[in-house]
């Protein structure tokens, strides 16, 4: 078969480098015009264990990892656990060649390094390469690298080995390798890149199908990952404080932020716990500084008490949160979609929160935006939720995207000009939180304005900010604190954060949020072009939930398939519980292997929810709606 | 121009004027020692010289988490424990603000004892006040960290097989370079040690003995007391480590067989403060970062401009 597409994973252990050298291949791809996808698999562990990066490259834009691969280049673990036939994690020297041939598509090609592998340890190996016709290109490529420089820059002699097979020019991969290498690195790699690519040449019969794709973008393209957007997003939207902890996967974004905030003259504090990291960004902001903080799952636990703070007190903060497979420590480096709920609703009381759920590396740039601005000008938290797949896999995003305005407005803030004429209590104080405040939002003033002076308190208080008890003002300031909800519902329907696919009469929905939403596209592209009807909404705005827009939308199907990667359906739920209807519509397509969802699963789900066949054997559960 | 012109505004500072105008009743028991708190920390503002705008005073929860609502100033009422991570950012946001944290012995040396040896640890530019009583009060008289082991109470029926915390010489061990300890009955020693406490340039923490009338009748008043730096009795150096702990664990001690020892244990006004320390590496700015947001000249940076080449 002729794939019009490369899907080229690259195998290895952690601490092998495949991380950097995926990233730039990928770049070298997308900067000789090809559009690009990254997938990543690595485990909870700093030196080795079965990790592999996929890089997707298409003529036309990609946002989804594939149903498969096409191309293995399977490297050496350098940290392989010893061996031993009964231990239960298996024989980890051969995993960079044995645990990814399942998932090689028919006709793909396999380059694997002879220094470090023996194909002829894994079980029918040529039985099976023959079978699937595989194209099968061994070359030690440790001694190639050991020849020349370093055996570590085996990664390299692989790349040239790929570029051969693919008909790739080399020119940009040693543009890039010029750009990160000082040079008595790079010479080596250059050398050994062109060795192994005049190698592969020379010596191979090429007999196989599979090249990279033509290509031409129509304006400047930047790769990047949803941690990168989000870190932009708030550095544009005026952040200049952040506090967290390091917890995979939210790490990355407070990577980014710290390495970026000193540029710019902000400030990032790594932290005792969780709990000290979102109280540091509400004392930030209570001063007057766009503040943030954030976590996964576990950490953002221990935010809870915090964020209820922030909610009572009104104090805007922006949290973030990366979500990856529970409960407990679960899967720490797996992405999953179950801290949904977790988000929505922990910390006690009516929570009072705004939480954004973007699906692209375009989004999360948005919604950062949006949760600052919505922050600050209506005095709340405001949560970005993504995932370990969003946060850390790269796309070709247009550069233009980000070419926008800061907003470093701090929103609703009162000035001292302004308090001199603003209404103060008996005792002196600023009335802070009045009941009658437009939209129930009363400019707030900082500590250090004279005249300013206002008391706040997580306990329920008066419009002064004291301490209050009493039945009346408790029911007052309760409704205009949840008051402002329907100003921000109306607010967040301008940004339209909805994103749909398919033909707008479809018989059949779909609905997804976060990181699905790629995947979700492609799947009913595939099933519109194989005539089927199908719709899909991926739905970012989580709280306040966009309620009529999705009954609209469920008004005009047949029925709706709810595509999430958690075990209980929870966006299912949270639907049926704003919507109060349409139980009997709407069904589940689950996955929580740690994976996520690949092209080919949602469209066989679709097809089981259509004709009630079950799922072919994989790793999804299907959930009929109500009463079905 | 600044946007806070409160800061800075030194001089002339009446104690009357960080009384509410409306004063509200004080919630406290008769009797009880965060009285003196107030007291002594209202006295002391005259001498700092700082006016009621220009001070933040975070609270935990507790009775001495209400501290902040009859003292006029901005106040935070945080949450149980948090009052350190809170008001030490606030702190690094507008360094100009005089910056202040109290609580209770549970809120600071128990559930938000994580805070405290960070904070100090990171010697933070501002005043810890723990209102100690050997007891959680408004919860009605649990064993507290600070409890005597022995201590009898309706969560320790057989009496808390737990040695107390030592609350000086932990906060010397972590980090804090202002370290002393006093007492709800002895004002004008406490009003000195919170002016000391509030000019000094790192992390100042007093452990403020305040007794507890009504769930803690066993212990003493905390009379009669001690100043180890004006009795003969005590002879070291505050600001020598070594021997600060010695005399700390000394004090420590001796309050759990009745002597009230009090006074400055640990004073190092040479260590930079983190906010010094920070700006030092270029990690916080020279300019209070909450002003920032109200200059109109300032020009914004763009992750486009200054980031996005790297991923092209």
């Amino acid at each position: 078969m002729t794939d019009d597409e490369l899907i080229w994973r690259i195998a290895g252990g952690s601490g092998d480098g495949i991380a950097s050298t995926s990233q730039n291949f990928a770049k070298a791809l997308m900067r000789s015009g090809r559009h690009v996808f990254t997938h990543r698999h690595y485990p909870s562990r700093i030196r080795g264990g079965h990790t592999y990066t996929e890089v997707r490259v298409s003529e036309t834009p990609v946002r989804a990892r594939g149903d498969g691969f096409n191309f293995l280049l399977a490297l050496g673990d350098s940290f392989a656990r010893n061996p031993s036939e009964n231990a239960y994690y298996g024989n980890e020297e051969l995993k960079p060649l044995e645990e990814n041939l399942d998932e090689l598509r028919e006709g793909g090609v396999i380059v694997y390094d002879t220094g470090l592998l023996d194909a002829s340890e894994i079980d029918d190996f040529e039985e099976r390469a023959e079978e699937n016709d595989w194209h099968v290109y061994p070359m030690d490529l440790r001694n190639m690298a050991r020849d020349f420089g370093r055996e570590v820059m085996r990664n390299t002699a692989g790349v040239g080995v790929t570029a051969a097979l693919t008909g790739m020019d080399l020119n940009h991969i040693e543009d890039l390798m010029g750009e990160a290498m000082p040079d008595e690195i790079l010479e080596p790699n250059v050398e050994i890149l062109h060795h192994a690519y005049e190698r592969a040449q020379e010596e191979f019969d090429h007999t196989h199908d599979v090249a990279v794709p033509g290509g031409e973008h129509d304006e400047e393209q930047a790769l990047l990952s949803g941690s990168d957007a989000i870190a932009y997003g708030a550095l544009d939207a005026g952040c200049r404080f952040i506090a967290g902890y390091p917890m995979t996967p939210w790490t990355e974004v407070f990577t980014i932020m710290s390495q970026n905030l000193p540029e710019v003259g902000g400030i990032s504090e790594q932290v005792e716990d969780e709990i000290a990291a979102a109280a540091l960004a509400i004392g930030a902001s209570h001063a007057g500084v766009k503040s943030m903080s954030g976590s996964s799952g576990g950490g953002f636990a221990l935010m809870s008490e915090p964020l209820g703070l922030a909610e009572m007190s009104e104090t805007p903060v922006v949290l973030v949160e990366a979500m990856r497979a529970g409960p407990s420590t679960g899967l720490p480096t797996k992405p999953e979609q179950a801290d949904l709920e977790h988000v929505l609703y922990t910390s006690q009381g009516d929570s009072t929160r705004v939480v954004l759920a973007p699906g692209t590396p375009e989004e999360a740039y948005d919604q950062t935006r949006q949760a600052f601005r919505l922050a600050y000008e209506y005095q709340l938290p405001a949560i970005v939720l993504y995932d370990q797949k969003l946060g850390g896999e790269m796309t070709n995003v247009p550069a233009s995207h980000f070419d926008r305005e800061p907003n470093p407005d701090p929103g609703s803030v009162i000035t001292e000009a302004e308090l001199e004429d603003a209404p103060h209590d008996a005792t002196g104080k600023y009335q802070r939180f009045q009941y009658d405040a437009e939209k129930g939002v009363t400019p707030r003033s900082l500590p250090g304005q004279k005249d300013g002076r206002f008391l706040v308190t997580g306990n329920e208080h008066h419009q002064s900010g004291h301490i209050d008890e009493d039945p009346e003002n408790r029911v007052l300031q309760m409704d205009r604190r949840l008051g402002k909800f329907d100003h921000i519902s109306a607010d967040l329907e301008e940004e339209d954060n909805q994103t749909y696919f398919g033909p707008e009469d479809a018989e059949y929905g779909m609905i997804t949020f976060g990181s699905q939403q790629g995947t979700v596209k492609e799947a009913v592209d595939r099933l519109n072009d194989d005539g089927h009807s199908v719709r899909a909404v991926s739905i970012s705005d989580m709280a306040p939930f966009p309620t009529a827009e999705l009954a609209e939308f469920l008004d005009g199907v047949e029925e709706a398939v709810v595509v999430e990667m958690n075990a209980s359906g929870q966006l299912r739920g949270l639907a049926q519980k704003e919507l109060g209807r349409y139980g009997e519509k709407m069904s589940s397509l689950l996955k929580y292997d740690g994976e996520p969802f690949r092209p080919d699963e949602v469209v066989e789900g679709f097809k089981a929810s259509i004709d009630g066949e079950d799922l072919p054997g994989q790793n999804t559960k299907y959930v009929p709606a109500a009463g079905d | 121009m600044s946007a806070f012109s409160a800061i800075g505004e030194r001089g002339e500072v009446e104690r009357e004027e960080f009384t509410p105008g409306m004063e509200p009743q004080p919630t406290w028991c008769p009797g009880c020692g965060d009285f003196g708190v107030l007291k002594a920390l209202k006295q002391a503002m005259p001498e700092v010289g700082r006016s009621p705008d220009e001070v933040l005073l975070c609270t935990g929860i507790g009775c001495s988490g209400k501290l902040n609502s009859y003292f006029e100033s901005y106040g935070f009422h945080t949450i149980h424990g948090r009052s350190l991570p809170i008001a030490r950012a606030a702190k690094l946001a507008n360094p100009g603000l005089e910056v202040v944290a109290a609580g209770g012995d549970g809120d600071g040396y128990g559930i938000g004892g994580n805070h405290f040896v960070h904070t100090a640890r990171e010697n933070h530019d501002m005043t810890y006040i723990v209102f100690n009583n050997e007891i959680f009060g408004l919860t009605k008289g649990q064993t507290s960290p600070t409890s005597p082991k022995g201590h009898k109470s309706k969560t320790q029926p057989h009496g808390s097989a737990k040695s107390p915390i030592q609350p000086l010489s932990l906060s010397l061990t972590s980090g804090a370079s202002y370290v002393a300890r006093t007492a709800a009955v002895n004002p004008n020693q406490a009003k000195e040690i919170i002016v000391e406490a509030m000019e000094h340039d790192g992390f100042a923490h007093i452990d403020f003995l305040t007794q507890c009338p009504t769930w803690n009748k066993d212990a003493r008043q905390y009379v009669p007391y001690i100043d180890v730096n004006e009795s003969d009795d005590y002879d070291f150096d505050t600001t020598d480590r070594s021997e600060a702990s010695e005399m700390m664990q000394k004090t420590e001690e001796a309050l759990y067989e009745g002597e009230v020892l009090t006074g400055r244990f640990y004073v190092d006004s040479d260590r930079p403060s983190y906010g010094q320390e920070k700006r030092a590496i270029g990690e916080m700015p020279e300019e209070p970062l909450a002003e920032r947001y109200f200059d109109e000249e300032y020009d914004w940076e763009r992750s486009h401009d200054l980031f996005l080449d790297k991923h092209k």
